[in-house]
C-alpha cells in the first residue's frame, strides 16, 4: 500500500492560554484548595503544564453551603425561563472559546485535536443549549404537572472527556434547578477550570455551580457529604459500586454511569469497509478511552479472515503521536497508570494464549503511549474479554448463529453499549432487542447527541443522561 | 436449618437483617401458639353448621409454575390477630429462593420477548380469574387481617381492579416514555423502555392482597419477571392468589412466591448475583440500609419508597422503577 507522507500541522498551544496555576472555584471565586498543590502534565511529553491548588474535604463543605444557599435564595426561585437565559449563555460562550478549550484539553488529555475540536467541544456547547430549552418546560417533560429540583447535586466525573462530562452533568442539573458541586478528574481538570471561568463570565449567581479539582478524598468527602442531596457519577463499576454503597445510608439520590465491555457484531452480510471503519471508531477513538468502546468484536465466521485482513490494512494507515497535530488519529494515554492497566491486561491475553497484533508503528520517546492492538484467538474466558480494558485493545471473538453472537454479546455483567453491522434490517432489530445494553448502535458507533438518551444495564450503572430521559434524575415528581 | 425460639407466643417483626454470612436470626418461632383455633378460615371449605368435616389447604411455596414444599422441610405458623392459628405456611430457606431466581430468569426471555398486547391479555386473564374467587380472598383478608368483611371485600375489589389498570398499561407504557429523538444528523435514532430483568420483591406486610398486587402487578405489566417475599405474618391471601395465577396464562416462572422469614430470606435477595433490582416496600425502614448496601455489590436497582398506601392511584412510579431505557441509533441515507 503506498503511504502518504504528511507534514506536521500542529495547532498552536498558546490557543490554550495556559495560566501558570489555577485553584478552585466555589461561592462564584477562584481560591487556591485547601489541598495539596498538584501538576498537570502533559502526557504527550509528560511536561507539567501547570499547578492546581486542589480541593480539600474543608472546601467541599465551604462549597456544599455556597451550594445550598444558591439553591435556596435564588437557583431554585428563579423562573425557568431565565435560568434558561443562562445556561443559553454558557452554550454561546463555550462555541466562542472553543478553539481554546479544543487545544487545552488535548493538551491535558492526550486526545487528538481533531477529536477534541470536533466533538468534544461541540457536544459539550450543544448539550448546555438543548437543556437550556427544557428549564421553562419543565411542567411538560413527563415528569408530573410541577416538578421539582432536587437541590445540591454532587456530581464526580473522568478524565476520558473532561469537558463534555461537565457538560452532561452540570447542564440538566442546572436547568432543573439544582445547584451544583463538582470534582473533574485529578489528571485533567484545565477545562473544568475554563468553564468555570466562563459560568463566572456568565454572571451566574455566585455558588450556582461549584468547581472543585482534586482527588479521590474530594470525591469520598462529596459523597458522604450530608448537605448533597444527590450525586451524579460517571467512572468505573468498582468506585460506582463503592458510592452506591455509601449512599445507602443516607437516601441521598444516585445515578451512576460506569464500565463497559460493548459487544460489536459483525454479520456476514455487513458491508465490510464500513464496518472496518465502524470497528475502528469503536475501539480506537479516544485510544479506546471510552466507556461504551467496542472492545469485544464477533465476526461471524464465514467473514472473519476478510474482517481481520481489512482491518490490518486499515490500522496500518492509522497516525499515532503529537495530540495538537491535525492529522493525528490516536494520541496519547492520558496516565502513566492507565498505561500500566492497559499493558498488564494485553500482557494477560498473551498470557492466556490470545494472538496479539499491532501495526508498524514507532513510538515517541517521551509520554504515555500504546500503540493500536488487536488480539484474535480470545475466549470468552479470557480477561481481555471480561474486563474492560479502557485503551486502544480490541479482543477478537467469532460466531456462527445471530443466536451465538447475541448470547456472547450478553456474557457480560455490563450493559453500556453495542453494535450491530448487517445490511439487513429485521436482522438489525432482531439483534437489538435482544442486547441487553442501554445504546445499540447499528451499522454506526459511538454516535453521541444531546437529545439521545445514554447509560447502562445491569453493572453499568442506571439513570439516563442526555434527552427527555436525563431530566429525571435531577427532578422530584 | 434450625430455628430457635424468641418470644413464646406471636411471630415477630421482620427484624434487621444479620449478614448473609451468619445464620439470620430466627424471626420466626418454631414453636406453635399454645392458643387453640377459635375459627377456620373459611376459604378451606369449612361449613359453619353441616357435619362436613373441611378439606384444609396446604398452602405452599410457588416455583417455576409448581407448589413444592420448602426444600428445607420447614412451616411455620401462621395465625389470625387473635393468635388462632389459620395454617402453617411453607418456610423458604436460601435455597428455595435461589431455585425461584432460577425459575424467574429462566422465564425472563419468553415473557420480556412476548408481545405488550399478549402480556396485557395475560394480566387481564388474571382478574377475570380472581373476579369469581372474590369471596375466598375476602374471607381469607379478613382472616389474616382481621377487620370488617366491607373493608376486605373492598380490598379484594380494588386487588382485582388494579390487575385490570396494569393489564392496560402493558401496551401503552413504552409510547408514554419512549420515542424517536432529534439528534443532529443522519440517523433515525429511538428510545424505548425494556424490563429490567429479575426483580426481587418483599411485598407489604399489612395489605395482604391489595399491597402484594400493587407492587407485583407492575414490574410485571413491563416484563420483568419476579421474586416475591410475601407478607411475613399474613401470607395466605398471596398464597391463594398464586393459585389463581396458576391458572391465568401467566406462564410457570414469570412470578415466584416465596413464604416466610423476610430477616432470613431478604439478605439473600439483595446479594443474589442474577437479580437486577429490588422493591424494599416491605421492609421496615431500619432494615432498609443493610440490603440497599448488599444490592450495590452488583449495581442492582434499589426501589424503597418511603410509604406504601395500596389505595392510591397507583400512578407509574412503579412501572418506571423497574425499566431501562434503550436507545438505538442508524445511519438514514441510500
Amino acid at each position: 500500500m503506498p503511504t502518504f507522507e504528511y507534514a506536521p500541522a500542529p495547532e498552536s498551544r498558546d490557543t490554550a492560554r495556559l495560566k501558570p496555576s489555577y485553584g478552585i472555584f466555589v461561592d462564584g471565586k477562584f481560591v487556591d484548595g485547601h489541598g495539596a498543590a498538584v501538576k498537570t502534565i502533559n502526557p504527550a511529553s509528560e511536561e507539567p503544564l501547570a499547578e492546581i491548588a486542589e480541593a480539600s474535604a474543608e472546601d467541599v463543605d465551604i462549597a456544599v453551603k455556597a451550594a445550598r444557599r444558591a439553591y435556596d435564595r435564588t437557583w431554585s426561585r428563579m423562573p425557568g425561563a431565565e435560568r434558561a437565559k443562562y445556561l443559553f449563555r454558557i452554550a454561546r460562550a463555550i462555541q466562542e472559546r472553543g478553539r481554546e478549550l479544543a487545544v487545552l484539553e488535548s493538551l491535558d488529555n492526550g486526545k487528538p485535536i481533531k477529536e477534541s475540536r470536533d466533538v468534544d467541544i461541540p457536544l459539550a456547547a450543544a448539550h448546555f443549549f438543548y437543556y437550556a430549552g427544557w428549564a421553562d418546560k419543565l411542567s411538560y417533560a413527563g415528569f408530573g404537572p410541577d416538578p421539582q429540583p432536587i437541590g445540591v447535586a454532587g456530581q464526580v466525573i473522568p478524565w476520558n472527556f473532561p469537558l463534555l462530562m461537565a457538560a452532561w452533568k452540570i447542564a440538566p442539573a442546572l436547568a432543573t434547578g439544582n445547584t451544583v458541586v463538582l470534582k473533574p478528574a485529578e489528571t485533567t481538570p484545565l477545562t473544568a477550570i475554563t468553564l468555570a471561568d466562563i459560568i463566572a463570565d456568565c454572571d451566574l449567581p455566585p455558588g450556582v455551580v461549584n468547581i472543585l479539582p482534586g482527588g479521590p478524598s474530594v470525591g469520598q468527602a462529596i459523597v458522604d457529604h450530608p448537605g448533597v442531596d444527590k450525586i451524579a457519577f460517571t467512572g468505573s463499576t468498582g468506585v460506582g459500586k463503592m458510592i452506591q454503597k455509601s449512599v445507602a445510608t443516607s437516601g441521598k439520590r444516585v445515578s451512576l454511569e460506569l464500565g463497559g465491555k460493548a459487544a460489536n457484531i459483525i454479520y456476514d452480510d455487513a458491508p465490510i469497509d464500513q464496518a472496518v471503519e465502524g470497528i475502528v471508531n469503536g475501539i480506537f477513538f479516544n485510544q479506546g478511552h471510552v466507556c461504551c468502546a467496542g472492545s469485544r468484536l464477533l465476526v461471524q465466521e464465514s467473514v472473519y479472515d476478510d474482517v481481520i485482513a481489512a482491518l490490518h490494512d486499515r490500522l496500518a494507515t492509522l497516525r499515532l503521536g503529537d495530540p495538537l497535530d491535525k492529522n493525528t488519529d490516536i494520541g496519547a494515554i492520558n496516565s502513566a497508570a492507565q498505561l500500566a492497566r492497559i499493558q498488564e491486561l494485553a500482557a494477560s491475553g498473551d498470557a492466556e494464549g490470545a494472538t496479539r497484533w499491532s501495526p508498524e508503528c514507532p513510538l515517541p520517546n517521551k509520554g504515555f503511549w500504546f500503540p493500536p492492538t488487536i488480539f484474535t484467538g480470545v475466549s470468552q474466558a479470557n480477561r481481555i474479554a471480561r474486563e474492560e480494558i479502557f485503551g486502544p485493545v480490541l479482543s477478537v471473538l467469532s460466531f456462527r448463529t445471530p443466536q451465538e453472537a447475541v448470547d456472547k454479546a450478553n456474557n457480560t455483567p455490563y450493559g453500556l453499549s453495542a453494535g450491530v453491522w448487517t445490511e439487513k434490517g429485521s436482522l438489525i432489530l432482531w439483534t437489538a432487542n435482544r442486547l441487553r445494553a442501554g445504546v445499540v448502535w447499528a451499522n454506526t458507533f459511538n454516535r453521541f447527541d444531546p437529545a439521545s438518551p445514554f447509560g447502562g444495564y445491569k453493572e453499568s450503572g442506571f439513570g439516563r443522561e442526555g434527552g427527555r430521559h436525563g431530566l429525571e434524575s435531577y427532578l422530584a415528581y | 436449618m434450625p430455628t430457635k425460639p424468641t418470644k413464646p407466643t406471636k411471630p415477630t417483626k421482620p427484624t434487621k437483617p444479620t449478614k448473609p454470612a451468619i445464620p439470620a436470626k430466627p424471626a420466626i418461632p418454631a414453636k406453635q401458639p399454645a392458643k387453640k383455633p377459635a375459627t377456620k378460615p373459611s376459604a378451606a371449605g369449612s361449613s359453619a353448621s353441616g357435619d362436613r368435616v373441611a378439606v384444609r389447604k396446604t398452602y405452599k411455596l410457588y416455583i417455576g409454575g409448581a407448589f413444592p414444599r420448602s426444600e428445607s422441610g420447614r412451616s411455620y405458623p401462621v395465625t389470625d390477630r387473635s393468635g388462632a392459628i389459620l395454617a402453617h405456611a411453607a418456610q423458604a430457606s436460601r435455597k428455595d429462593l435461589r431455585d425461584a431466581v432460577v425459575a424467574a430468569r429462566k422465564a425472563f426471555d419468553a415473557w420480556s420477548g412476548a408481545t405488550a398486547y399478549n402480556r396485557g391479555q395475560v394480566l387481564y386473564r388474571i382478574a377475570e380469574m380472581l373476579e369469581g374467587r372474590r369471596d375466598q380472598f375476602v374471607a381469607e383478608i379478613q382472616a389474616a387481617e382481621g377487620g370488617t368483611e366491607d373493608a376486605a371485600r373492598q380490598q379484594v375489589d380494588a386487588a382485582v381492579d388494579r390487575w385490570v389498570w396494569y393489564a392496560g398499561w402493558a401496551d401503552k407504557y413504552a409510547q408514554v416514555v419512549g420515542g424517536s429523538n432529534p439528534v443532529a444528523g443522519p440517523y433515525f435514532n429511538f428510545s424505548l423502555p425494556e424490563p429490567s430483568g429479575v426483580i426481587g420483591v418483599i411485598a407489604p406486610q399489612q395489605s395482604s392482597l391489595l399491597g402484594f398486587v400493587s407492587v407485583v402487578a407492575p414490574a410485571l405489566t413491563t416484563g420483568n419477571t419476579v421474586v416475591v417475599i410475601a407478607s411475613q405474618d399474613r401470607p395466605l391471601p398471596a398464597v391463594s392468589l398464586s393459585e389463581a395465577l396458576a391458572t391465568s396464562d401467566l406462564p410457570g416462572g414469570v412470578l415466584n412466591l416465596l413464604t416466610g422469614s423476610v430477616a432470613e430470606l431478604a439478605p439473600w435477595l439483595a446479594s443474589h448475583r442474577d437479580v437486577n433490582a429490588i422493591d424494599l416496600t416491605g421492609v421496615e425502614p431500619a432494615a432498609r440500609i443493610a440490603l440497599a448496601q448488599s444490592a450495590a455489590d452488583t449495581v442492582k436497582r434499589v426501589f424503597a419508597p418511603l410509604g406504601f398506601d395500596s389505595d392510591a392511584e397507583p400512578g407509574t412510579a412503579r412501572l418506571s422503577a423497574f425499566i431501562e431505557t434503550k436507545t438505538v441509533w442508524h445511519p438514514i441515507g441510500v
